[in-house]
This record gives C-alpha cells, sequence and structure tokens, in this order.
C-alpha cells in the first residue's frame, strides 16, 4: 500500500512533467512578451512605435485586408457549406474535398499561385495570348489582392464551421416546418437560416483572427508594392535591428494579439442567446432538392472551384516549366531546369528541405510525447488541473503564429541560464516555436480519442492487476494508436510548410521551404519559387490522400477538412 | 475467503450533501449484496470505492483483517483481486474474445498451456468457446455481456462487482442472464457485489438487499424480509408496486395491520379528519387487496389487463389512491366493495 496514493494511479512525475511542458510551451513566451512590452513601455525607447505614421498605416491595413478577407470568406465558404450540406447536388465528397484544398497549401503558395496566374509575365496567359502588356501593374499587389486571397485562403474554415451547424439541423424541424405549409424557401428563412448563424458567426470570426495573424500573403503581395500590414511591420522591423526593436516588435505583435482578441470577444458576444442545442433526430441532413437548378448550381461550384484552385495551380505549374521570365509557354520551350535546380543544384533549397523535414518529423513526433499524457490527465482527471491545463493550451491556440514568434524571440534572444547557450539563430528555437504553435494540432486527435473512449475500458485493465505502465501498453496506446497517427501526419503537414514563425526565426543555414519560396520570389527568381511550391502541394496532397485512407480508424472530427 | 467490511464510509465530492455518508455494512463470505436505490442515491460510488476507483473522505473498506482503503491511503485497484463487469461491459475492442478473456491472466504472468485451458474453462462456462476469436465488434449484446463475465471468472478473484450489469439488455435477455449469474455465484463462491436500480432483479438475485437513499443507506435485509417489512417510506416505495396510505392509527397499532383496524381507520378516512389519532404511513401490496362483499366500497379509477389479471387503480374519499390486483374486469367509474387483508406501518 502506499501512503497518500491517489486512486488515479498514474506515476508521480506524470502531472509535473506535463505541467511543466505546458508553462514552457504555452505560458513562458507569453510572460516574455508582456515583460518585453512592458520595459519598452516604460524605458521610452520603443513607445514611438505607436505613434508612427508607418504603425497607424499598418493597423489600418490589416483591418481592412481581415474585414474584406473575412467577407469573401464568407460569401465563397456560405455558398459552398449550404449547397453541400443542404441540397441534392452530386459529387459532395469531393466538391469538399477539393474546397478545403487552399486551407492545407501553405499561404505563401497561393499567394504565388496568384501572382503567376494573373500578372503581365503570367506564362499561363502569356500562352493563351490574353497576358497584359509588360510594365502594366499586377493587379494583386493591393489591398483588395491581399483581401482577395485572405478570403479563398480561409474560405474553408468558414465552410467547416457552418457545414457543422447545419449537419445538425433537424430532419425532423424541417420536416414539420414543410407539413406545416411552409415553402422551400421559407423553411430556408425561418428554420435553416437562423440555425445556421453560430456556425456563420463562429466561422467569421475565425476568418478574421487568421486574418490578422497570416503572414505569407501581405508578404508576397504586399512588400513589392509598399503595403504593409501588422505581421509585414514586424518582419521588417527586426531584418532593421536596432536599440528599441524588441520592444517594438512586442509592442506591435500585443497590438495584433489585441485585434485577434478583439474579433473573439466580438464573436462571444454575437453567439451569446444563440445556444440552439439540438432537439430530437439530426442523423441525415435535410436535403433540398433543386430540381433543373442544380446542374447550373453545380457548374457555378466548379467555375469557382476552377477559379480558386485549378486556374491558380496551373499557372503555378506552367512558370516552373517556363526556361526564364516572361517566356511564354510551349512544347519548345518547356523545361525541367527549374526542378533540376532548386533538387540538385542550389544549396539553399536542399538544406531548406533537410531542415524542414527534420524539425516537421521532430515536431510531429516530439509533440506526442506531451500531447499523449496532456489529454490523458485532462480526461481522467477533472477539477482544477484539467482546466489549468486547457487553459494553458488554449493559449498559443488563439495567438497568431507570428505574435507567438516574437515571443518565442524575446523568450531566448538571451543566453538560457546556467547552460549559458544561446538558441537565437540556431534551428532550436524554430523547433520549440514549432512545439509551442501546433500542440494544439497535436493534442486535438489525440483528445478527441480519449474523449470517445470508454474510462471502464482502463479501469477494467486495472482490475485485471494492470500497472500503470502495462495499461498503457497494452489497452491505452493501441486504441488511441489511429489519432496519434493522424496527428503526427496533421502536425507534419502544417510544420513542413509553415512560413510565419520561421520568417522571423530563421538565419543563414536554418531557412525552411516556406523561408525559401519567401526568398526565392523576393530575388526574383520565381520560376524556382514556383517549382519548389509546386513540390509543397505535391507533398501537401500526398498527405492528404494518406489521412484519408486513416479515416476509417480514426475519431470523428480529427482530419480538419470532414466532419 | 473472508468478509467484506465497510466501516463509516463517506464519500464527499465537494458539492453540497456528499454522494455516500457514512454507510456501515458487511458482506458474508460467498454473499451475494445487491446495492439498490434510485440513480444518484450513491450506489455506484459505494461500488466504486470498493474497486479502488474512489477513494473515501471517511471511513474504510476492509476485506477480512487486510485493509483496502481508508481516508489516508488505498489499495490500487489492481492490487485488490477484485473483478468487475462494467455496464458497458468494457471489453477491449483491439483483442479477440480470447484476449479479452485472458488478459488478467496474462498481466499475472500466467501463460502458454495453462493460460489457454483457464480461458477455454472460462469460455465454456459462458457458453462461448466458439466465438474465442472473434472481435467484441462482431458479438451482440448479450454475447459481449458473458465475455465480461467469463473475464471476471477467470482469475478467481475475492469479490465481483457488477455495475448495472442487464441495463443495456432487452428483457428476454435479461431472465437468462439473472440465471448465468446465479450460476456463476453457485459455481465460484466468490463474493459478489450488484448495483443495480430495478428491484425484481435484486429481489432475484441477492442473498442480501441494501437499500440506499441520498448517500445514505437505509436498509439492509434478505430479500423476502425487506419485502415483507421494508423500514421507512424510501424502502416501502421501492420494493414491490405497494401504495402508501396516510391512515389515522389510535396509540400502540402494531406494524403488521389487519383488515379490522385497517378498516376502522378507512372509515375514520370517510369520516374527515375526526379521530385525534396520530396519522401513519401505511404500505399496502396490491396482491392483499381483494374485490369482497364484506368490504368498504371504493370508487374505481382505471383497470388495465396486465396478462394473468387486473390492475385496479381505487381512489379512496379522500383522494388517496390504492392499487389492487383481481381476477375480473371492473369498469372504470363504478364503485365496489374490497377487503385490505394486510397492511404494513411504515
Amino acid at each position: 500500500m502506499r501512503p497518500g496514493a491517489s486512486p488515479a494511479g498514474e506515476p508521480r512525475w506524470l502531472v509535473p512533467f506535463v505541467l511543466a511542458c505546458l508553462f514552457l510551451l504555452c505560458a513562458l513566451p507569453l510572460i516574455s512578451l508582456a515583460k518585453a512590452g512592458f520595459a519598452g513601455l516604460v524605458s521610452g525607447n520603443s513607445i514611438g512605435v505607436l505613434t508612427e505614421p508607418a504603425t497607424y498605416a499598418a493597423i489600418r491595413n490589416t483591418l481592412v485586408t481581415a474585414t474584406g478577407g473575412m467577407l469573401i470568406s464568407l460569401v465563397i465558404g456560405a455558398l459552398f457549406a449550404f449547397a453541400v450540406a443542404l441540397t441534392d447536388i452530386r459529387g459532395k465528397l469531393t466538391l469538399s474535398f477539393a474546397f478545403m484544398l487552399p486551407m492545407m497549401i501553405p499561404p505563401q503558395v497561393t499567394a504565388l499561385a496568384w501572382v503567376e496566374m494573373t500578372g503581365p509575365a503570367s506564362p499561363l496567359l502569356k500562352t493563351l495570348g490574353i497576358a497584359p502588356p509588360l510594365g502594366s501593374p499586377q493587379p494583386l499587389y493591393s489591398l483588395f489582392g491581399i483581401s482577395l486571397l485572405l478570403g479563398v485562403q480561409h474560405a474553408p474554415l468558414v465552410f467547416l464551421a457552418l457545414k457543422a451547424g447545419l449537419a445538425a439541423s433537424p430532419r425532423d424541424g424541417v420536416e414539420a416546418a414543410r407539413l406545416s405549409g411552409a415553402s422551400p424557401f421559407r423553411v430556408f428563412l425561418d428554420i435553416v437560416a437562423p440555425l445556421a448563424a453560430p456556425g456563420l458567426i463562429a466561422g467569421a470570426a475565425i476568418a478574421f483572427v487568421s486574418g490578422v495573424g497570416n503572414f505569407g500573403i501581405p508578404a508576397i503581395l504586399g512588400i513589392p508594392a509598399g503595403i504593409s500590414v501588422l505581421p509585414t511591420l514586424i518582419y521588417t522591423r527586426l531584418a532593421s535591428f536596432g536599440s528599441g526593436t524588441f520592444g517594438e516588435i512586442a509592442l506591435i505583435s500585443s497590438l495584433i494579439a489585441a485585434i485577434a482578441a478583439a474579433g473573439l470577444i466580438l464573436q462571444q458576444r454575437a453567439l451569446a442567446g444563440r445556444d440552439y442545442r439540438i432537439i430530437g433526430l439530426s442523423g441525415a441532413n435535410a436535403a433540398f432538392s433543386l430540381g433543373r437548378f442544380r446542374v447550373f448550381v453545380e457548374l457555378g461550384l466548379a467555375a469557382i472551384l476552377f477559379l480558386v484552385l485549378v486556374a491558380p495551380l496551373a499557372a503555378l505549374i506552367a512558370s516552373s516549366l517556363v526556361p526564364a521570365y516572361g517566356v511564354p509557354l510551349n512544347w519548345q520551350t518547356v523545361s525541367l531546369r527549374a526542378y533540376e535546380e532548386i533538387l540538385f543544384r542550389q544549396t539553399m533549397t536542399l538544406s531548406a528541405f533537410t531542415n524542414s523535414l527534420f524539425l516537421a518529423s521532430s515536431a510531429a513526433l516530439g509533440l506526442l510525447v506531451v500531447a499523449v499524457p496532456a489529454a490523458y490527465l485532462m480526461n481522467r482527471r477533472k477539477g482544477v488541473l484539467s482546466s489549468t491545463l486547457g487553459i494553458l493550451i488554449e493559449i498559443p491556440y488563439a495567438l497568431p503564429g507570428i505574435v507567438l514568434a516574437v515571443a518565442f524571440i524575446l523568450t531566448f534572444a538571451a543566453p538560457l541560464p546556467i547552460l549559458n547557450v544561446s538558441l537565437y539563430g540556431t534551428i532550436w528555437i524554430i523547433l520549440i516555436a514549432y512545439f509551442s504553435s501546433f500542440l494544439a494540432v497535436s493534442l486535438k486527435p489525440v483528445m478527441s480519442a480519449f474523449l470517445q473512449m470508454d474510462p471502464s475500458l482502463e479501469e477494467a485493465a486495472r482490475l485485471s492487476g494492470a500497472g500503470f505502465f502495462r495499461r498503457m501498453r497494452d489497452v491505452i496506446l493501441p486504441l488511441v494508436a489511429p489519432a496519434a497517427g493522424a496527428s503526427i501526419i496533421l502536425v507534419f503537414l502544417i510544420a513542413a510548410n509553415e512560413l510565419t514563425v520561421s520568417a522571423l526565426l530563421w538565419s543563414a543555414g536554418t531557412q525552411t521551404l516556406g523561408v525559401a519560396i519567401f526568398n526565392l520570389d523576393d530575388s526574383g527568381s520565381s520560376d524556382l519559387a514556383s517549382a519548389l511550391s509546386v513540390l509543397v502541394v505535391i507533398l501537401v496532397m500526398a498527405l492528404m490522400g494518406a489521412l484519408e485512407t486513416l479515416v476509417n480508424y480514426l475519431p470523428e472530427g480529427v482530419l480538419p477538412w470532414r466532419n | 475467503m473472508a468478509q467484506l467490511i465497510l466501516n463509516h464510509l463517506t464519500k464527499d465530492f465537494g458539492g453540497g450533501r456528499p454522494a455516500v455518508s457514512d454507510v456501515s455494512l458487511t458482506v458474508r463470505e460467498g454473499g451475494f449484496l445487491a446495492l439498490l436505490g434510485p440513480s444518484g442515491c450513491g450506489k455506484t460510488t459505494v461500488l466504486r470505492m470498493i474497486a479502488g476507483f474512489e477513494q473515501p473522505t471517511d471511513g474504510s473498506i476492509n476485506y477480512g483483517e487486510r485493509r483496502l482503503s481508508d481516508a489516508s491511503r488505498a489499495l490500487p485497484p489492481e492490487k485488490r483481486n477484485m473483478a468487475m463487469v462494467f455496464q458497458s461491459y468494457a471489453l477491449w475492442p483491439h483483442m479477440t474474445v480470447a484476449e479479452n478473456v485472458g488478459y488478467p491472466l496474462k498481466v499475472r504472468g500466467i501463460s502458454g498451456e495453462t493460460w489457454r485451458r483457464r480461458v477455454g474453462e472460462a469460455l465454456a462456462l459462458v457458453k462461448l468457446t466458439d466465438y474465442a476469436e472473434r472481435r467484441p465488434a462482431a458479438l451482440s449484446g448479450g454475447q459481449r455481456q458473458r465475455v465480461a463475465l467469463a473475464r471476471c471468472l477467470v482469475t478467481s478473484p475475492d469479490v465481483v462487482l457488477l455495475d448495472e450489469p442487464l441495463a443495456n439488455l432487452d428483457q428476454h435477455l435479461r431472465k437468462s442472464m439473472e440465471e448465468t449469474f446465479r450460476i456463476f455465484h453457485e459455481r465460484s463462491g466468490a463474493t459478489m457485489v450488484y448495483v443495480t436500480h430495478d428491484q425484481s432483479e435484486a429481489m432475484a438475485l441477492a442473498t442480501d438487499v441494501a437499500v440506499m437513499s441520498e448517500g445514505r443507506l437505509v436498509q439492509l435485509a434478505p430479500p423476502a424480509e425487506i419485502y415483507a417489512r421494508p423500514e421507512g417510506t424510501v424502502v416501502g416505495g421501492l420494493i414491490g408496486r405497494g401504495s402508501i396510505l396516510r391512515l389515522a392509527l389510535p396509540e400502540g397499532a402494531p406494524r403488521a395491520l389487519e383488515w379490522p383496524m385497517l378498516r376502522a381507520a378507512l372509515d375514520g378516512a370517510v369520516k374527515a379528519g375526526a379521530g385525534e389519532a396520530p396519522v401513519h404511513e401505511v404500505l399496502v401490496r396490491p396482491e392483499h387487496v381483494s374485490l369482497d362483499g364484506e368490504g368498504i366500497a371504493l370508487r374505481v379509477a382505471s383497470c388495465t389487463f396486465e396478462g394473468e389479471r387486473f390492475a385496479l387503480t381505487l381512489s379512496l374519499p379522500d383522494g388517496q389512491t390504492l392499487k389492487a390486483y383481481v381476477e375480473r374486469a371492473v369498469t372504470p367509474g363504478e364503485t365496489a366493495h374490497f377487503v385490505i387483508n394486510r397492511g404494513w406501518r411504515l
């Protein structure tokens, strides 16, 4: 008998271990951020940044592009969600998968693809013979362009939030309304639309917050045009390093955090009193028959998909195959030189591949070591511990990645105490920041696996005589294995393409794939950037395909593009 | 074999009323105790404290001389040599039926021929020998139940705990599983503790029934005893389908009431508020009410055909209702004469 032993029966070090990990990954960076921001304010070194016209312009641009992006996301996302969830159109699975793709494609690749599609040098337009004359401005290098691409990038978020709400809409409620004499349009207006409102509000909020924190799109579209938003302002400030820089970037990222928080608070307000718990059966979706309009709706959706997905990707592929900037693509000019260059010649891209693969696989595997025990504790131990863990995990989840990156710079800028080693400028600071950024991504599948697991399965193993590690090995781990697999692939998928965090944290020799694409584009090698982007898109699709094959073994709601 | 002793057992989760409050009872060697009560009465918490999943905030649990838990120390479940049939059966979906049943043996380091023999015996007892290589997902509810039972059998545990094991089965299957439990109890000789909210299950299986209400133990007695002589309105209302009447009885009335005294009390009720006698709660079983010309006239409020008999609801003049089982139908609204042969003062 162990004196004072808790009946929970896990080893004593487990709780301190999980708490320490989560403190290091979630709370510490935020504390450093607050400290640096406060110090910047007090010393007066950095306070000037708040009154500069450049900062005002960046705030205004951030608000304009995030709001514009949110509106575009709402229109496209809602259209697809209503069509897929409520009508009898064909090919819903394919449509959903294709529509979700832009979310998984890294933003800098999306931006690059659109630039290749629309500009005067576009190989696609040139090949088709409809390119504007050389020297005419690239229409996407504008606030509108940034908004449009943010809208396309984040439309899947609205789609998902709304579809989840609609999938739960009560079939019998709709049928009862039809029997009460309401026309399909009235049913939509009186029953479906009010039930869809919470999903729409939640989707709008996620789209807005994601727009505020996005770095890839405004970096590719805004920097060449001299349009700066808050995330790109941090990037340029850090590049022109000065005495007050740390205080300044701390203050700017606090602004981003504040705008994101305001968006979320607004969402809470709008959602208050809209808790429509579904009463009754909700299994099958309410299907509205479109009749002879069906084919037009299907064509319309396909046209949108062509415009936001197929055409930009085609442009990207086209520009990766031309031998030089501005040359039209045809059978005489097609060349694989760009691929040859990035795969075999350029040491920069080669080391980017190595770095990204190392970072992504270490983050994916390493995070499981934290995520599995944390999910276990949060499910098994209700009360103070569980809610503390929950709050800690929410911190990096709610913060835009750029804010987190700044927080890590501030945390690790100085050499580590005792060891006297500086992580700043090494690959390890990127890895720790990834751990923090993707903790929530890694945790979610494992958490839902635990939620869906009957706790008596473990209790039965205990009564059978199995101690902690024995029942972990024999019962718990086999049962969460599929979800853990999904978690590994998801983190790998997102981390391998990540730009926001690594753009701030990289230095010579530690550039990632995201940084490599950005730098290649920045230095005018759009063909190499395109080729690298094509490889990235292929990687994304391959990993999504791998996850699709796992889908039958996964708890529901694990794959972000399915529900 | 030894006695399982709960001594002033208390569990407070920290939300107002304790979930279990001062429960003391002893399960005799090889006994079959049914813990009976409405949902939320604390019976499952008692079971989980016996298993070791919850630690008492006060009091203690002993198995013979051995202290299992008290407020400061607890033997972990894996060291208690107990087994449990969970309400959800808790079969591991990634193991076959044989692996599920044999897991407690495997943990104890038993493998090879001994393992196969003992798993085979356990499966034979629950008649699932042919299903050994299947996965739990491929079994029906009743078969899963039997796998869970076989898993309990395989290690000859000291105490077997059953948490509403029949709650998820249909009526027909329940009857046959009750039979299986009884055989299992006779063969294994293990002490069994059975949690249920279904009084007929408790009465059919247990050697002792403990009725709990709001965290407290209300009565502990063998089934026949608790049916005939329930203590208090909670037990009276829970066991059987009796009606509880409020009647004015003379000073010094016995617990077991006969017709003459009941008749006098009912007449008193008719002449509303006549006597000074204190009002008592009296349990009347429907099988003790009969149609009889000698009796008093009562209005029949409803009549339901139940196959082997008719169940009547009778209205007393003061509005109280009474249930009765009779052999022939009576049209609702009519008045007929009834005799109450027996009553039990609660």
